[in-house]
């Protein structure tokens, strides 16, 4: 089965080409789901069948965590050799289950929300083209064809966030989207170059088993290009400074923000640390920055969205904040951790978004929660599913949030650093920011579901009252929800609460320093190599940042694990204070907050205007930006480069016209001049 | 003479042939078809025949298909074709390119049909023999015979301001061409000063293996590379580009864009590095501050990347757009072939191909929404992906090839490139990597304009969506923009031997201009193994 782990790519690719190129022929809504979704099955079918394949075969032979299908000869160019070829390990793995998971259950639920646009089938090709790229990205054996996925997947952001493009306002989040996302494509483009120079390679494995002896631990070559590749995550997983696109990507279709702007592409960056993990290891410093600017993001977005009043507009500050908890775990060395949170990440977030878009297709297309409220009623299903991933996503014990959050609190909490201050500085903003997100999420959803009726006036002239949606949305919302109850404590417990530590272990070999690698080609079938194993890495390598050797070590004294409850007490008791000091305000004293709003005006207004930044950036990048391209047009081209060149026509046509009257063609005037000339010579000649 | 020997000629002058065929019938109304499928089909036999060199082209560093026949004797000048693996996919590139661009042009050119076919068939081929020739003079004179088709086909059938592009568009290229004819004259006269008894040469072969002076190749370089750089065209000798694309007609504007300017960068490869490759390093500058010319066309190169798509992204007008595109791309294109490194040069080599496919195909395109409305301003459209879906898709496609999206054809050259000059010379790399960030403005900030949003203008709501002859002109090029996308080592394979003849000679010129800087840096005072030492050392920071 590993062997055809392309199938998955393959399946959605002919959605693509089906409902590509004949959906407008085949003009069938359910024909063009059915492709879109079965599509999707098929591949989730193919992951869940590589995984159970892998894991057989890595229990049974363990012999190597990497096994690359090598599909064709990509870049073939001197001593440069990319393959397009796929990487199955555990990290791969688990992006590969949860991407193709969570894709199939928005497209099921796609079926249902985009079930009276005009645009379903080019909807569905984009998705799947959507998925298709997500998995070349994750599967990727090498930094090529990941970037092939990391650009492919902005595109596919692109056309997804513009797909009602008759409105300007979406073409134009779109196109910030990819606009800002390239600049992080730069970073990336950098890092890679900066990776061949280095390693002569750009494959994973190459860059895993020699990373110990070609990168001096703590030098800029690791910083250079960890940072580069940092800069390329913070575009695409929209962190600061780049994280400006992904609120204007709500303009979205609201599967597509639950899909690819919270469960998916915006967990790229994160997958990109966590594969590369030997590089950031390698540079305690941008070790440092990583989690720095994960815990600024995650504060800032925080702040941001406590104000918010569109509830999209909510859960996408909601999501930057999340991932900059994923950096921030990132950051500290804990790389399971973040790809632990990316997945409950996924189901909470997933399950908020498509509430998020019931209750918009339920209130007939409104998005501001001051005009909600008191929806739990009619809206049931959906009611008790955002609930629970708001709960989740709180952090409150058992659900899934809980344990992944809790566990990046712990992680930093011990992470051993050059940098003294900085685990207790972090931990705290983290620790506020964790109090932070109970409220804005407790306040969202009390302001949808619960209190007073403010429904504004036309819409209960026109539809009376919300209404609940149907099965094709309530099913995968019931199914994210379930998930994010119960994928925590399946996934890992603390030592504290029975020591459930499957998925730490799962993806040991991944990000704590792979050991050995084993090769497959399985483009020259007739020419098998022997498989052959790589040595081990230099010891060293695997030493630098491991937090959850630290943790090992830890767990064993007594008193720590007191403190590790304690540390959770603290975590729950925030979330708690979060979301019933929401509860009071929202549903009990919903007047207050307009005092507070006036009280505190300018904080009010700095967080509204989400502080301020895309006016920052207008005015100091694009206003400068677009006077230089127009002095480069107007004053240097036009002026300038065909000044001279105009002017140069412009002399000799006047030189021409006065030397004109010499040509009278009168041969007696010629006969003149020439003898003219003979008396100039012979005085020339004289003279010298 | 076998079907081997000859198939150069037959891919050169079939066109030609075709031409003068056209040129026999009758001018009348009557015979209008016989004219442009007689053109369309010359143009596809044309393809086809050069589909041969393909066949058991195996590259091994030498030429293949050679024909070499006395041609001029009184003078030594030879009639000498040959391709290798640098010219072999220019040439595939401008047959592929010709039949489209007619067949697009078929029903649009409604005056002087004529004249218009003959001419462009003219035009292929020159062009062609442009890339075979292997004797300078030969070179000279195709190089020269592309102009005049060209010069015709603007000042004709070019829009309202096409005398003055025309114009400028010869002058500018006499300019540089004229000092290049005098660099080979002095070549030739210099050959025959060298080798007494084989007399004067214009072979490219006999002329490379010359021991030419420093000075004189500096000289005979500049004379060079200024015909090359305009052609190219190199900041900031680029403002005819803009005028000639936006003014010539659709089709002029595709083999424009598609091949003629790849004559300039073609030129540098074939003639101007390898005749002169101590001239690339020739230092200018003083003591405290000097550079090579290596150096400063590098430069050049990267201030056309960002200056390219800064102006672009401000024009009003979607032709003259893509033609500041050009700029740009053509700059990645300098870049590559100035960084003396396998990656760089095999990807600057197809990125000329690249070029030729995406920006072609956004020619062709501007021009098929040009015919409906007879406006290229980017503000008379908006919203046009309603009523225009599959013109919508392809230029969709297309868009994403010039902006270099992963697996498609404009990133198997821009990636090789960057990342081989990155070897090369970091920081300039850098600021070229800035382009990439630029390409997706310019070009997604028009695709928004003119395809997003409501339909402002009311003729726009009833545009007719592509019909059959402008998908099958266009759709050959959608299909090559995947197929080098995704198999770019199929292409690479046969540029790789031949390109790395011409490199291997510039990595010798590079290590003597290193050896001569250092022993006069330190004169005499170092025994000659520690001068090795330290060119060995300096050899290894070359190759971080």
């Amino acid at each position: 089965m590993l062997d055809l782990v392309w199938l998955a790519i393959a399946f959605p690719l002919i959605g693509v080409l089906i409902n590509g190129l004949f959906g407008r022929v085949i003009r069938s809504k359910l024909i063009s789901g059915i492709i879109g979704c079965t599509a999707l099955g098929l591949s989730f079918a193919v992951a869940v069948l590589t995984w159970l394949d892998y894991t057989y075969q890595f229990w049974t032979t363990r012999d190597g965590p990497y096994y690359e299908v090598v599909l064709w000869p990509w870049m073939y160019i001197g001593n440069l050799k990319i393959d397009a070829g796929l990487l199955v390990d555990p990290l791969s793995i688990v992006m590969f289950l949860f991407v193709t998971g969570v894709s199939f259950l928005i497209h099921i639920y796609s079926t249902g929300y985009m079930a009276h646009d005009e645009g379903y089938s080019r909807f569905f090709t984009y998705l799947n083209l959507f998925v298709a790229m997500m998995l070349i990205l994750v599967l990727g054996n090498n930094g090529a064809v990941m970037f092939v996925g990391w650009e492919g997947v902005g595109l596919c952001s692109y056309l997804l966030i513009g797909f009602w493009y008759k409105d300007m306002y979406n073409a134009n989040c779109g196109m910030k989207a990819f606009v800002v996302n390239r600049i992080g494509d730069f970073g990336v483009l950098l890092g890679l170059f900066m990776l061949f120079t280095y390693f002569g390679s750009l494959n994973f494995t190459t860059i895993f088993k020699e990373a110990g002896s070609v990168l001096e631990p703590g030098s800029w070559i690791p910083l250079a290009i960890a940072l580069f590749l940092f800069l390329g995550a913070t575009g695409k997983s929209a962190q600061f400074p780049l994280h400006i696109w992904l609120p204007d990507a709500m303009a979205g279709p609201t599967p597509v923000s639950a899909l690819i702007h919270a469960a998916t592409m915006v967990t790229a960056g994160v997958y990109m640390v966590a594969r590369l993990n030997p590089i950031f290891n390698a540079s305690p410093t941008a070790g440092f920055v990583v989690a720095l600017v994960g815990c600024f993001t995650a504060f800032m977005a925080a702040t941001v969205a406590m104000t918010q009043n569109d509830i999209k507009k909510v859960l996408a500050y909601s999501t930057v904040s999340q991932l900059g908890y994923m950096f921030l775990a990132c950051g500290v060395g804990a790389y399971w951790v973040a790809i632990f949170h990316v997945v409950t990440h996924a189901f909470f977030k997933a399950c908020l978004f498509l509430g998020s878009g019931s209750v918009i297709h339920g209130m007939h297309e409104e998005q501001d929660t001051r005009y909600m409220g008191a929806l739990a009623k009619f809206m049931p299903w959906t009611y008790f599913t955002f609930l629970a991933s708001t709960i989740a996503i709180a952090g409150i014990i058992p659900f899934a949030g809980f344990f992944s959050k809790d566990e990046i609190l712990w992680q930093v909490a011990i992470w051993q650093t050059r940098f003294g201050w900085a685990p207790t500085m972090l931990w705290i903003v983290a620790a506020l920011t964790a109090l932070m997100t109970a409220f804005y999420m407790g306040r969202v959803t009390w302001k949808t579901f619960q209190g007073q009726q403010r429904w504004t006036p036309e819409f209960v002239e026109k539809h009376k009252h919300p209404h609940e949606s149907g099965a094709a949305m309530v099913m995968p919302l019931v199914v994210l929800s379930a998930l994010a109850v119960v994928a925590g404590f399946l996934l890992f417990t603390p030592p504290w609460l029975g020591n459930n530590t499957t998925l730490k272990d799962f993806l040991a070999p991944s990000t704590a320093n792979a050991q050995y690698v084993k090769t497959h080609a399985a483009a020259e079938p007739g020419q098998h190599q022997p498989e052959h194993e790589l040595p081990a890495p230099g010891a060293e390598a695997a030493s630098a940042g491991h937090a959850g050797e630290h943790h090992a070590a830890f767990i064993s004294l007594g008193n720590v694990t007191a403190t590790e409850i304690a540390f959770a007490a603290f975590s729950v008791l925030l979330a708690l204070i979060g979301l019933l000091v929401s509860r009071q305000i929202f549903v009990n004293q919903p007047k207050a907050t307009e005092a507070w709003k006036k009280h505190w005006a300018p904080a009010y207004q700095f967080s509204l205007n989400k502080w301020f930044f895309d006016e920052l950036y207008h005015r100091v990048i694009v206003v400068p930006g677009t006077a230089v391209a127009y002095a480069c047009w107007r004053f240097f081209d036009l002026r300038i480069v065909d000044g001279i060149v105009n002017g140069t026509a412009w002399i000799v046509g006047v030189t021409g016209h006065l030397v004109r009257p010499l040509q009278t063609g009168f041969v007696r005037n010629y006969a003149l001049y020439l003898l003219l000339g003979v008396v100039i010579l012979l005085i020339f000649n004289l003279v010298k | 003479m076998t079907l081997e020997a000859n198939i150069l000629s037959i891919v050169t002058f079939l066109p030609l042939v075709g031409a003068l065929i056209l040129l026999i019938l009758p001018n009348t109304e009557e015979y209008k078809s016989g004219f442009r499928w007689g053109a369309l089909a010359f143009s596809i036999a044309t393809f086809i025949a050069s589909l041969f060199l393909l066949l058991g082209f195996q590259a091994n560093g030498n030429l293949h298909f050679v024909m070499q026949i006395p041609w001029i004797p009184a003078i030594n000048a030879e009639y000498y074709m040959g391709v290798d693996g640098i010219s072999l996919w220019l040439v595939l590139l401008n047959t592929f390119l010709f039949p489209l661009a007619i067949l697009s042009s078929i029903g649009v050119i409604k005056t002087r049909e004529k004249m218009y076919y003959v001419l462009m068939l003219v035009l292929e081929t020159a062009v062609t023999g442009v890339f075979l020739a292997q004797d300078l003079l030969l070179f000279y004179f195709f190089w020269e015979a592309v102009l005049i088709p060209m010069y015709f086909l603007i000042g004709v059938w070019g829009g309202k301001n096409k005398l003055y592009a025309t114009t400028k568009f010869v002058l500018f290229t006499m300019v540089g061409s004229l000092l290049m004819l005098v660099a080979i004259i002095a070549l030739y006269l210099q050959s025959g000063a060298i080798n007494v008894l084989s007399g004067p040469t214009f072979s490219l072969a006999k002329l490379m293996a010359l021991d030419l002076p420093p000075q004189f190749q500096f000289w005979c370089f500049l004379a060079f590379a200024l015909a090359f750089a305009i052609k190219v065209p190199l900041f900031p000798f680029h403002t005819w580009l803009p005028d000639a694309h936006t003014e010539a007609p659709t089709a002029g504007s595709i083999i424009l864009a598609g091949v003629l300017l790849k004559m300039g960068t073609y030129g540098f490869i074939r003639f101007a590095l390898p005749l002169f490759p101590d001239a690339a390093f020739y230092r200018l500058g003083g003591d405290f501050f000097n550079f090579t010319i290596r150096d400063l066309i590098m430069a050049l190169a990267v201030i056309g990347i960002i200056y390219g798509a800064l102006v672009a992204a401000v024009q009003i007008d979607v032709k003259r757009l893509v033609a500041y595109s050009s700029i740009a791309h053509l700059g990645f294109v300098m870049l590559g072939l100035m960084s003396f490194n396998q990656q760089a040069v095999d990807g600057a080599i197809l990125q000329m191909v690249n070029h030729g496919i995406s920006t072609g195909a956004l020619f062709m395109l501007v021009g098929f929404i040009y015919d409906r409305r007879h406006t290229r301003l980017i503000a008379d459209f908006g919203g046009i992906a309603k009523p225009m879906p599959v013109y919508f898709n392809f230029f969709l496609v297309i868009m994403l090839s010039s902006v270099g999206l992963p697996a498609l054809n404009g990133f198997a050259g821009e990636f090789p490139i960057l990342l081989g000059s990155f070897q090369v010379n970091w920081l300039m790399t850098l600021i070229a990597t800035l382009g990439v960030i630029l390409a997706a403005v310019y070009l997604l900030y028009m695709f928004r304009r003119v395809f997003f949003g409501e339909v402002t203008h009311p003729e726009n709501k009833t545009l007719a969506d592509l019909v059959p002859r402008e998908v099958w002109s266009v759709l050959p090029l959608a299909v090559m923009t995947f197929v080098i996308g995704l198999f770019p080592t199929m292409f690479f394979g046969k540029i790789t031997p031949d390109s790395h003849v011409v490199l291997t000679r510039m990595q010798a010129a590079e290590t003597a201009s290193d050896e001569a800087l250092i022993s006069r840096e330190r004169p005499r005072e170092l025994p000659p193994d520690e001068v090795a030492d330290l060119l060995a050392s300096r050899a290894e920071g070359g190759a971080r």
